[in-house]
């Protein structure tokens, strides 16, 4: 008889039917940032007097930690801003591996030290830290980084995880000025023990997730791929077309005027200053929650089920979007309506042309249509999974 | 090391266990736990209940006889069950002979 059964951490047998009312749960530690990225939503200043006297301390952090456990989390993701700007970052790490939870560190490897890399090596996260990579040359990252000597002390963080075996991966940024830097990036990504596929690119940047820096975010704009190189990149997979074909038999259809129709809410974000969120970029007052003044049971139980019913009101988005077929190749969301437009509910224009464009790539759209304006869309995402050998199972 | 009956057992400290929706979940602490890094460990009935007495100080004959009157099975069935387990358990270090 076997008494002892392995588990993967992401397979669903774990739970025999029953979930806990937590799985996974993300903290950032700090907006503060010791880069300050030309693409980034969130990087405050270093040393912001405001932010610093505002974060949350470690025993309300290490608090929150302990209600997730109860309520089964079994993996916590520090993000920020830079993480590893936190004193206490190893403290709170250990608390957490502690409680038995996977670390996920999201960082930019520039305040990684030997003491930091040993016990990352002895006390093994569990999970892969996330590297962000800005650049394969001092000139193009520290020009990314906004901060001069920031590649150098990257590499040197990078060679830290490598030489403590430290599992970790690497991310970037789909910058048109680093298209020089990609090969490079990608050969030196394949010599990464841990890495058993080519980087992602992020490229559609959201804007600023607190709206503070109208120049910041006219300068996340210009940076964004196109909705023509958004289509081109993603379709450069070989697999894109097979893939899309039975994502669109699963995923699309008119939304109505459900604002949140993703998993937003079913897990929680917490932000610096310890209010909890439906997820992570979405500050919205009314989807957001101090949890000085309340637990994460009720947050989780009882209030963020009530958010997630929020219904749109925009007349603009129950026009276009709470009709258009495309749910699953737009980004529209009320997070992203939040970052472009401090709403909930806006039809975000980046997003529907992004959209647009990889259903006229697929041929489920005409040149001058508008995916809200059409009829028959069942029998076209039908036709083009019938044509890419896929059984569309289309919702109705 | 053979694993008898004479023989008892604790709860590693390089291990967390957690109970969580009725499941015992066992997670490795530092490397070297456990078969892979990635991997967490449940156990069934049976062994969550020698599991939780297993305390460094009842050999596995005194467990196994707590559980055979407690569950009304026959002892040498309780004994085998046990071996196995803790066999599995020292094998990936999860839990530490005294």
């Amino acid at each position: 008889m076997t008494h002892v059964q392995k588990l993967k951490f992401h397979e669903s047998n774990i739970w025999h039917n029953k979930k806990p009312l937590l799985n996974q749960m993300d903290i950032e530690l700090t907006e503060r940032c010791n880069n300050n990225c030309i693409h980034c939503c969130i990087n405050l200043p270093e040393s912001d007097a405001d932010a610093l006297s505002s974060e949350m301390d470690t025993d309300f952090v290490k608090r929150i930690l302990t209600q997730a456990a109860t309520l089964g989390c079994l993996a916590v993701r520090f993000t920020g801003g830079e993480p590893l700007l936190r004193d206490d970052l190893p403290d709170l790490y250990l608390f957490a591996r502690r409680l038995g939870m996977e670390v996920i560190l999201f960082t930019n490897a520039r305040l990684i030290t030997t003491e930091l890399a040993e016990l990352l090596s002895k006390v093994h996260p569990r999970r892969v830290v996330e590297v962000s990579v800005y650049g394969m040359n001092p000139d193009s990252y520290d020009r990314v980084a906004g901060h001069a000597g920031a590649f150098f002390e990257f590499r040197r963080g990078v060679d830290l995880l490598l030489r403590y075996k430290v599992p970790f991966i690497v991310k970037g940024p789909h910058l048109r000025f680093l298209k020089g830097d990609q090969e490079t990036f990608e050969a030196w990504a394949a010599t990464i023990p841990s890495m058993d596929k080519k980087p992602l690119y992020s490229m559609n940047f959201d804007l600023r997730y607190r709206r503070d820096d109208p120049v910041k975010n006219a300068c996340i704009t210009r940076l964004r791929a196109t909705p023509e190189e958004v289509a081109a990149a993603l379709s450069s997979n070989s697999l894109y077309l097979k893939e899309m074909a039975q994502f669109c038999g699963r995923f699309m259809g008119p939304s109505g005027d459900q604002l949140f129709n993703c998993g937003a809410g079913h897990g929680t974000c917490i932000d610096a200053y310890g209010r909890a969120q439906l997820c992570l970029p979405l500050r919205h007052a009314e989807t957001s929650v101090d949890l000085h003044e309340v637990t994460l049971k009720h947050t989780l139980e009882e209030l963020f089920p009530a958010m997630r019913r929020i219904k749109a009101t925009n007349l603009d988005y129950l026009r276009r979007c709470a009709r258009c077929f495309l749910k699953g190749l737009c980004e529209q969301c009320p997070a992203k309506s939040w970052g472009e437009y401090g709403t909930l509910d806006t039809p975000v224009e980046y997003w529907c042309l992004v959209a647009h464009a990889q259903a006229r790539h697929l041929g489920l759209l005409g040149e001058h249509e508008q995916a809200w304006e059409v009829e028959n869309w069942r029998e076209r995402v039908a036709g083009f999974a019938k044509a890419q050998g896929a059984a569309a199972q289309v919702e109705t | 090391m053979d694993i008898t009956l004479d023989c008892t057992y604790v709860q590693s400290e390089d291990i967390v266990s957690r109970v969580i929706e009725g499941e015992l979940i066992i997670v490795p602490l530092i490397s070297g736990i456990g078969d892979m890094d990635d991997e967490l460990y449940t156990m069934n009935e049976t062994g969550r209940a020698i599991w939780s007495r297993l305390d460094g100080k009842k050999s596995l004959r005194e467990i196994a006889a707590e559980l055979a009157a407690e569950f009304n099975a026959a002892p040498d069935v309780v004994e085998r069950d046990m071996l196995e387990l803790i066999t599995e358990l020292a094998r990936r270090k999860i839990v530490i002979s005294q």
